[in-house]
């Protein structure tokens, strides 16, 4: 645990403060990308989900999206990038990889929600006189909201790794340290930085947890998702309905 | 009025669910469409708000071909009731109720206020109105379904098995209540059903369907007792079970009505104290 | 594509290596989660524990836990173990949820009437709940299978040598086709996965073939679409 003492001592340096490379401007850093990379997937993704969700088209998409995101290593994707826009450019191409990793969570997440309203309940706005619009935005998209924060909070996390490779393409961040660390065996440095990822993740994984909780909660859905009652209980037969008259 | 005439649907998969359909639907009566599970009554019944278009024939409302008419300013005008009330869950009662009026412009204080109106004309306690819908039972949800339909004050009604997923004691509740609020609203209403104890019960006219909305007979309900026009419509309604046929039999100088199987129905009394 | 000519001999080995350590956290993973996984749906007290613990674990983002567990379980930081471990890690975090989620999915009224006919305890759990629960468990274990394959990259910046070698050479050097060479590589890898597991689903499973699986097809889909580790 030795290992770990030191991780804390470097972290509490007033070094980290001071020195060349402070603390609070990786952490700012790694934020602002990731604040950056997230909004601009999506303003692609949630559109894109929608149409997908509402009009039940391109569903393929969405699962081949999920596939391929999951599937393309991010750091292949970080430095073939970096490559092509040159070595300067690095921002634009971590932000790039960011978005193409992001948008397919968001995707998945903005459709699965819209999808998952239940059928009868668009029927009846349908039937009530809803026009497709206001159905997609009152009705869908306020249902389908949880699951959609499920989606942004599976690309932030997703943002978040990639964010830490992206020190190798030389974007700053806190992979830096961990960078650092294992180039110049400094194993303070790299555990230290290892820490403050992880807490980075977390409380950005908290704040979304809340966010799904709030949610859920606004749109009056029980305190858990029960299982959709069957939709369509078998009628009774009019056999059935005289033997029951009967017993009564 | 609604009339449908020659009326066809074919679905996009090739279904024919309605073939030659024509009937005329008088105002301010209920007419029931009865018939087993496929034979086109939610089809024919959704014609009318255009949730399904014909593709063939017209359906035409007090003379106007539905088919000229913008769907959703038509449905705006048209209540619809289903089987499951399709309530918004992330929508109060008394929001879900105001739903097509506040679509319509109404101010919110407006809309409350014949929100919670309506609550009283559907037998609903006015402190239920800020609850979610599923914090009700069935029954209460059915309720704030018919609000929902009344809200626009419809001329037409349309209701899709309204009361088929609630337990037979709820549903006999529901019921009188629809008779009762008919005689004092008198909407023209489409009721669905394929129980025909509750066809019989609430129908002004009575259209018995087989598959493909083929009409097997229609009538008052007396009519169709009194003269079943096929073997199918007298296995539909019962009558070949004897369950239809009554008769009177003297019991300690009573007359006890009894059904076919012997079980006693009622009493019988004379008409003036009957009333 | 000189370069690919060039380095067939280096593309062949590292394919190799890196399917082989692969391998090993998707099978560890699914071996210790599918158990996991049901004790957390048997028993409702262990339910939010475990599935928060979980949630947790992949939240870490790779490198870092990469960097953290050697000092933790006391192993070197350059061993391949580590790497090994924390995919692992990863894999049981994953498949935990999904092996619930998939108990979960079996209808209970198809629970019900095998209780009916005198199935209990664990012989109804063999019986049925886990066969009706395989297309989720399927689908859980095929996300496992890609996000491992493609996590594995990350282990060369803790030494690990495999695909992911491609990556940092060819950015040294500048040779694209390096890099490409190794992303197209892992997703082969990947992809031939996948097919294997797809494969392997339909022979274990074969009443699954065009049935309609209702709540179970609904859960697997849901499963592909929206998991998958940071
Ligand atoms: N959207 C659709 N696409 C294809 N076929 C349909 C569609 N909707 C209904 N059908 C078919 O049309 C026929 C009539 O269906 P409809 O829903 O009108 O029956 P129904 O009388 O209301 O039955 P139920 O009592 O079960 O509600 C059925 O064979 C049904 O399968
Ligand atoms: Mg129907």
């Amino acid at each position: 645990m030795n290992l770990f003492q030191d991780a804390l001592a470097w972290l509490t340096d007033p070094e980290r403060s001071a020195g060349p490379n402070p603390l609070v401007d990786r952490i700012g850093e790694h934020l602002w990308y990731t604040l950056l990379a997230l909004v601009v997937s999506a303003l692609i993704a949630i559109p894109l989900g929608y149409l997908i969700g509402h009009t039940g088209r391109g569903r393929q998409l969405a699962v081949l999206g999920s596939g391929a995101a999951r599937a393309l290593p991010s750091l292949g994707l970080l430095t073939i990038f970096t490559l092509l826009v040159g070595v300067g450019n690095a921002q634009v191409a971590a932000i790039a990889v960011f978005v193409i990793l992001g948008v397919p969570s968001i995707l998945a997440g903005a459709y699965a929600g819209v999808e998952a309203v239940d059928r009868t309940v668009v029927d009846a706005a349908r039937a009530m006189g809803m026009t497709e619009t206001q159905i997609l935005f009152r009705v869908e998209a306020p249902l389908g909201l949880p699951l959609l924060l499920g989606g942004l909070r599976s690309a932030a996390l997703q943002i978040i790794a990639t964010a830490v490779l992206a020190a190798y393409v030389g974007l700053g961040g806190l992979g830096i340290y961990i960078q650092r660390g294992i180039s110049l065996r400094t194993y303070d440095e790299m555990l230290g930085g290892a820490i403050l990822i992880v807490l980075l993740a977390l409380a950005v994984d908290a704040l979304f947890a809340i966010g799904e909780r709030v949610a859920r909660r606004a749109i009056g859905s029980g305190p858990t998702r029960s299982r959709p009652r069957p939709d369509r209980p078998e009628p009774l037969t009019t056999d059935q309905q005289s033997t029951l008259e009967e017993i009564r | 009025m609604i009339e449908f005439r020659g009326v066809g649907k074919r679905f996009a998969d090739g279904t024919d669910a309605v073939i030659d359909f024509s009937l005329v639907m008088p105002s301010h009566q209920v007419t029931v469409l009865v018939g087993s599970s496929g034979s086109g009554k939610t089809t024919i019944l959704r014609m009318i708000n255009r949730m399904v278009d014909a593709t063939e024939g017209e359906v035409e409302i007090d003379g106007e071909n539905v088919a000229t008419l913008e769907p959703v300013q038509l449905r705006r005008r048209i209540g619809y009731v289903m089987q499951s009330a399709g309530l918004l869950p992330h929508r109060r009662v008394l929001d879900n109720i105001t739903t097509v009026p506040r679509l319509n412009g109404m101010g919110r204080a407006t809309a409350d206020e014949l929100g919670l109106s309506l609550m009283d004309t559907v037998g609903l306690d006015r402190s239920l109105a800020r609850r979610y819908p599923h914090q009700l039972s069935g029954g209460q949800q059915q309720r704030v379904g018919v609000a929902r339909g009344l809200a626009v004050d419809p001329n037409i009604l349309l209701m899709d098995e309204p009361f088929g997923a609630v337990d037979p004691i709820v549903r006999a509740d529901l019921q009188a209540e629809l008779m009762r609020l008919q005689r004092d609203i008198g909407k023209t209403v489409v009721f669905v059903t394929h129980d025909i104890d509750e066809a019989f019960l609430l129908g002004d006219q009575v259209v018995i369907l087989a598959t493909g909305g083929v009409i097997a007979q229609k009538g008052t309900p007396a009519e169709i007792l009194a003269n079943p026009a096929s073997d199918f419509v007298a296995d539909f309604i019962g009558a070949d079970r004897g369950r239809r046929s009554l008769r009177i039999v003297e019991q300690a100088g009573r007359r006890i009505v009894v059904d076919g199987d012997g079980r006693a129905a009622g009493v019988l009394t004379d008409d003036s104290a009957a009333r | 594509m000189n370069w690919v000519a060039a380095n067939l001999d280096l593309i062949v080995e590292l394919t190799l290596t890196h399917a082989r350590l692969s391998l090993l956290p998707i099978l560890i993973g699914f071996v210790i989660a599918v158990p996991l996984g049901a004790f957390a749906w048997r028993f409702r007290w262990a339910r939010g524990l475990t599935l928060t613990v979980v949630g947790l674990l992949y939240t870490i983002p790779s490198l870092a836990l990469f960097v953290l567990l050697p000092p933790i379980i006391g192993i070197s930081f350059l061993s391949e173990l580590n790497v090994t471990i924390a995919l692992s890690i990863y894999a049981v975090a994953l498949m935990t949820r999904s092996a619930t989620e998939a108990l979960e999915s079996v209808d209970p009224d198809v629970r019900g009437a095998a209780a009916a006919m005198g199935y209990s305890g664990w012989g109804r759990f063999w019986a049925v709940d886990l066969p009706l629960a395989g297309p989720v468990l399927l689908a859980g274990l095929r996300v496992v299978s890609v996000s491992t394959v493609s996590l594995v990259t990350v282990g060369v910046l803790v030494g690990s040598r495999n695909l992911g070698y491609l990556f940092l050479n060819g950015l040294q050097r500048g040779i694209v086709a390096e890099i490409a060479t190794g992303i197209v590589m892992t997703v082969v890898i990947a992809v031939v996965f996948d097919l294997l597991l797809a494969l392997a689903g339909r022979l274990v499973m074969p009443w699954t073939r065009g049935a309609d699986g209702g709540r179970t097809r609904r859960a697997a889909r849901r499963i592909a679409l929206t998991e998958g580790p940071a």
